[in-house]
């Protein structure tokens, strides 16, 4: 239990350094854009919904993970979708 | 099969890396959205043929009905609405989160989180804590934010006596109910320290002002990543985990920039009470100073003589709906052979690069778009200056009154153009409530007026 945690732990450390140079080189113009997608993959969150919805039967945790998966896909499917809206729009001179 | 499962994890890990990596420039930014939807096919895929997932239908019904309101929301949003949506999909995802940290507190064997003993393990009971604390936050806290965005509540901050006191004692509250559910697997614990973070989440909003939204919603975008993360190391999933972190990072960085832009201190925008009221700005003043008028005929012989014009386009503009306009101009002037750039300031809009995507939106070629630092120098050899929807971002007082509510604040140096053109309704101040001396100088000409119907003149006038 304790090597596992520490294990996803350091996965965790690491990933935030990555995140912070993966992020700085970002253009400014296309921070909303960021925004907006970094918003749709924490909707990844969507597998805790889906273990939760998949068992068999009925019970709260299973209505539960329900209302979560259609939180989470309505972010995962708007967030995709708006952010290839406005990356559309970015055009360079003719 | 487990490490193939972490294997196709670790690839959505990846896919998602890349598509932040691709926003570097506009070129590789689609292709990273791409990576991003394929990344997250996978981790769906992946999850979906665990072999104790068998409802099916659920999952379907589920994935349908948000794709639907998802796809139909993306396709009809004002990008001049981004922010108020961007806070909304922020709650989504609190809320899912608490959503599934309490699903795998009923249900702890579904999620693997047993001991021998039948209890919940203890650091999963940490873990699922810090997911719904987060998560909860996140959630009213974005609802705030975007209930304020949206106009529905004021922008004003909300302060009252004890407030911070008050936010104090339910964190140690929040904090006292996970320790004791560490110790004692209830359900009082845990629904309580729930509760509590929804009333914290508002509370921490609340106070922070109009003007310090960008912070806010880049603020929320962090906790949502940290929420992500709480759930991943719950369920064990290293995908999520990353992400999170990912996500975490990124709403922490731009939250440091937006604060660097305004030059306000993290903490102080956190404990809020600035922005709202209009505070009689130091230099204000009570005498009338004489301004220099212009009709938009003036404007129009000042910017077809120019050599070389930038334009400074604030958020009013994007209110005015002035932004086709105002490329409209550009278009005709860049044929007169005028050389035009814009400028934009890092809080120009209500969000980070909010302005970039309403330029964009108007066609508006982004290689003629220039940040803060890369344009600064470039005022003094410009023949005009036209800002049109902007004040504060441009008042030189930010560098030379240490009084001033924006003293240190970076500013557009607009002042050192030849000629300063200001599209304005009035000579009212600007969200910081402070009084702009550039409408005195004598290189400035004020143009009164609706900023859309201002431009548009402009327009018929070159004619």
């Amino acid at each position: 239990m304790e090597t596992q945690f520490l294990s996803q732990f350091s996965v965790f450390v690491l990933a935030i350094f990555v995140g912070y140079y993966v992020v700085w080189s970002v253009t400014p113009a296309l921070h909303t854009p960021l925004m907006s997608v970094t918003n749709a993959i924490s909707s990844v969150i969507i597998v805790g919904a889906l273990i939760a919805a998949g068992p068999e039967g009925i019970s709260t945790a299973k209505v539960l993970g329900f209302i979560a998966m259609v939180l989470a896909s309505v972010n995962i499917f708007g967030g995709f979708a708006v952010t290839q809206r406005m990356l559309s729009m970015y055009k360079k001179k003719k | 099969m487990t490490s193939v499962i972490a294997l196709a994890y670790l690839t959505a890990a990846v896919l998602f890396i890349l598509a932040l990596r691709g926003l570097s420039s506009p070129e590789t930014s689609r292709r990273g959205n791409l990576f991003g939807i394929l990344g997250m096919t996978i981790a769906i895929v992946t999850t979906a043929l665990n072999p104790e997932i068998v409802s099916y239908t659920w999952i379907v019904v589920a994935l349908v009905i948000g794709a639907v309101i998802g796809l139909s929301i993306a396709a009809k949003i004002p990008m001049t609405d981004m922010p108020q949506l961007v806070a909304a999909f922020h709650s989504l995802v609190g809320l899912a989160a608490v959503l599934v940290a309490s699903a795998a507190y009923l249900n702890p064997a579904a999620f693997d989180l047993l001991n021998k003993a039948g209890e919940i393990f203890i650091a999963s009971r940490i873990e699922m804590t810090l997911g719904v604390v987060i998560g909860a936050i996140t959630f009213s806290g974005s609802v705030v934010a975007f209930t304020k965005l949206q106009g529905l509540v004021s922008g004003a901050p909300v302060v009252f006596k004890g407030q911070h006191p008050l936010n104090a004692l339910i964190g140690i509250a929040i904090v006292a109910c996970i320790v004791a559910f560490c110790f004692e697997q209830s359900g009082t614990w845990f629904w309580s320290m729930t509760a509590l973070a929804f009333i914290v989440g508002v509370l921490i909003i609340i106070p922070i002002g109009g003007a310090d939204m960008p912070v806010v919603i880049s603020m929320l975008n962090s906790y949502s990543g940290w929420a992500a993360a709480g759930i991943g190391f719950t369920l064990h999933n290293e995908a999520l985990i990353v992400t999170g972190a990912l996500v975490g990072s990124s709403g922490a960085i731009l939250s440091y920039i937006m604060c660097k832009g305004m030059n306000r201190g993290f903490f102080s925008v956190i404990l809020g009470g600035f922005g709202g009221e209009v505070a009689a700005g130091a230099g204000g003043g009570g005498e009338e100073k004489p301004v220099k008028r212009g009709s938009s005929d003036d404007a129009a012989f000042i910017l077809k003589n120019a050599g070389s014009v930038i334009i400074v386009p604030g958020y009013g503009m994007a209110v005015a709906q002035a932004q086709h306009a105002v490329r409209e101009m550009a278009d005709f002037l860049k044929e007169e052979g005028v050389d035009v750039k814009y400028a934009i300031h890092p809080v120009a809009g209500r969000m980070p690069g909010h302005m970039n995507v309403l330029l964009a939106e108007a066609n508006v070629p982004y290689d003629e778009v220039f940040e803060l630092e890369d344009i600064n120098s470039a005022f003094s050899t410009a023949d005009v200056a036209f800002v049109i929807g902007a004040n504060d971002v441009t008042n030189p007082a930010a560098k030379t009154d240490p009084t001033s509510d924006i003293y240190g604040m970076p500013i557009l140096e607009v002042e050192n153009a030849n000629t300063v053109l200001f599209v304005k309704r009035s000579l009212a101040t600007g969200y910081a409530g402070v009084q702009n001396e550039l409408f005195f100088r004598d290189n400035t000409m004020m143009l009164f007026g609706d900023a859309k119907k201002m431009v548009e003149n402009i327009v018929k006038s070159f004619g």
